[in-house]
């Protein structure tokens, strides 16, 4: 829903701290997560985080979610899918040039990572293209799995040192 | 066996060292020379003649040609194989590609395809939307966005694979372009988008049309602090307008373009509205050029290209200089042929 997304823009700061505490959960749940079944919690969870995100960012479940570098505003909703920042187009009132009821994603973007600690610097990152086979499925889980695996090959790496 | 009215190919110069391409055109840049560059609108035809019609029409005051791909969403010949004509005679092209109209498998194709074409130098763009243009029932691609592009054409050069790791035996040797808007929203955050497309790949850049030099340089002010500019080329747009309601009509129905009330209101008090535009435009030129940081400027001249040859003459940038034409040189020329 647009008005609440622009909502979500201009509570940049709180949503990343929760989202923060959420995925540090996530993560940590990872050996239930395991034991569970990635494959089997892909269904449930993706339909549980496409309501939440849907609601709240007008998200269009990518798989790879990068609303804490995005100042909270989701780029898919962009007309041309940018995740690197506007495009040339973007109206004087600060408009989409595609969709002119629409504030461009990324003006909104620029404004919510302001809001966030160290959000312009995220803004900043150059962001991978991104993988189509992941439309639709679950960015928590991803996150989770990966993180954990990151954190054991660091945990391994520090072994043999 | 050679029929003697067989097209003579473009040469390709050697690489100098520190040179991404061996194109004229960074040459130019690389030595320090104000460059002048112009759009070449590529014509809804299947006829090379029209192509090296309006390539003619630049000669003596251009150093590289854009070929576009597909401006505001409008078909035409694809900028590929208007380059690939341009090249065959000698022309420096600069191969325009968008986002939205290929995925990333179709791009790097088109890369590699130009570069074994002679095209030295690529501009990396999003792309206009799909509704802007004369097929607004099109599918928009945008597989990758302008960054993704600029990271995958510099994957392809220097890392030598696909974007799916997949050797590529020869790399393409090409100097990396993308464009920026100075003047559209979010104005703050437009010099750190260029560092961005600099961090991507970006050698040079070609803005969009700057009516309002007093924007462009809080834009360099700010690239400038970001430390940006000893590390990309920056080429101003500029272009003639033809009337205040032209005007007018520009910057109410193209995206991005950006002209002050100022500007309309001089153009609507003169006499001659498309001679008072060619003045305005030869004046931005020359204000433009005492600019540090600014390497030169980008023509589109959209249906007025005949006057290119003109402003440029009596804006005096090219100092005398004379850029590489066919038939510049007959007697090398002449030598070629020979050999």
């Amino acid at each position: 829903m647009y008005a609440l997304r622009q909502w979500s823009v201009r509570h940049a700061r709180g949503l990343n701290a929760f989202y923060k505490g959420f995925e540090s959960g996530l993560v940590a749940l990872h050996p239930l997560w395991k034991r569970l079944g990635y494959q089997r919690l892909e269904r449930p969870v993706a339909a549980v985080e496409r309501q939440v995100k849907g609601l709240l960012f007008d998200c269009r479940m990518c798989g790879l979610c990068v609303l804490s570098s995005t100042g909270m505003s989701c780029p898919m909703n962009c007309p041309k899918n940018l995740r690197n920042g506007p495009c040339g187009g973007v109206r004087a009132n600060g408009h989409c040039e595609v969709r002119p009821e629409m504030k461009c994603v990324w003006v909104e973007a620029v404004a919510g990572s302001a809001r966030i600690p160290g959000g312009r610097a995220a803004l900043a990152t150059v962001q991978a293209a991104v993988d189509r086979r992941l439309q639709g499925r679950s960015s928590w889980l991803r996150v989770a799995r990966e993180r954990a695996a990151q954190a054991t090959a660091a945990a391994s790496a520090g072994g043999t040192r | 066996m050679i029929f003697e009215d067989e097209p003579v190919p473009g040469y390709p110069l050697p690489i100098l060292p520190g040179h991404s391409s061996p194109g004229r055109f960074e040459r130019v840049l690389r030595a320090g020379l104000f460059a002048v560059t112009a759009e070449l609108a590529p014509p809804d035809s299947a006829d090379p003649e029209e192509v090296y019609r309006r390539a003619r029409i630049f000669d003596g005051c251009v150093d590289a040609i854009n070929a576009t791909d597909g401006s505001g969403a409008n078909c035409h010949m694809s900028s590929l194989a208007v380059c690939a004509l341009l090249t065959r005679v000698g022309y420096a092209p600069v191969m325009q590609i968008s986002c939205r109209d290929k995925n990333r498998i179709a791009i790097q194709g088109d890369i590699l395809g130009g570069a074994a074409m002679g095209v030295c130098n690529l501009l990396c763009l999003t792309g206009d939307g799909v509704q802007a243009g004369d097929h607004p029932q099109a599918l928009p691609v945008f597989d990758l966005d302008s960054l993704t592009l600029l990271e995958t054409a510099r994957t392809l050069r220097d890392e030598h694979h696909f974007l799916s790791g997949r050797k590529i035996s020869y790399a393409p040797r090409v100097l990396l372009g993308a464009a920026e808007n100075p003047f559209a929203p979010p104005l703050e955050w437009r010099a750190q988008r260029l560092a961005k497309k600099v961090a991507a790949g970006a050698q040079f850049i070609q803005t969009q049309f700057c009516y309002d030099t007093a924007a462009l340089r809080a834009f360099i002010n700010q690239v400038e602090q970001l430390g940006l500019l000893d590390k990309v080329f920056i080429l101003v747009g500029v272009g003639p307008l033809r009337s205040a309601k032209a005007a007018e009509w520009i910057r109410t129905h193209v995206p991005g373009v950006h002209i002050p009330d100022g500007v309309i209101r001089r153009l609507a008090g003169a006499t001659d509205g498309a001679l008072e535009g060619r003045k305005l435009c030869i004046e931005l030129i020359q204000e433009i050029r005492t600019l540090k940081g600014v390497h030169g400027v980008h023509l589109m001249a959209y249906r007025q290209e005949e006057s290119v040859a003109e402003i440029i003459e009596r804006s005096g940038v090219l100092d005398g200089r004379v850029p590489w034409y066919p038939g510049r040189d007959p007697q090398t020329n002449a030598t070629r042929m020979a050999s």
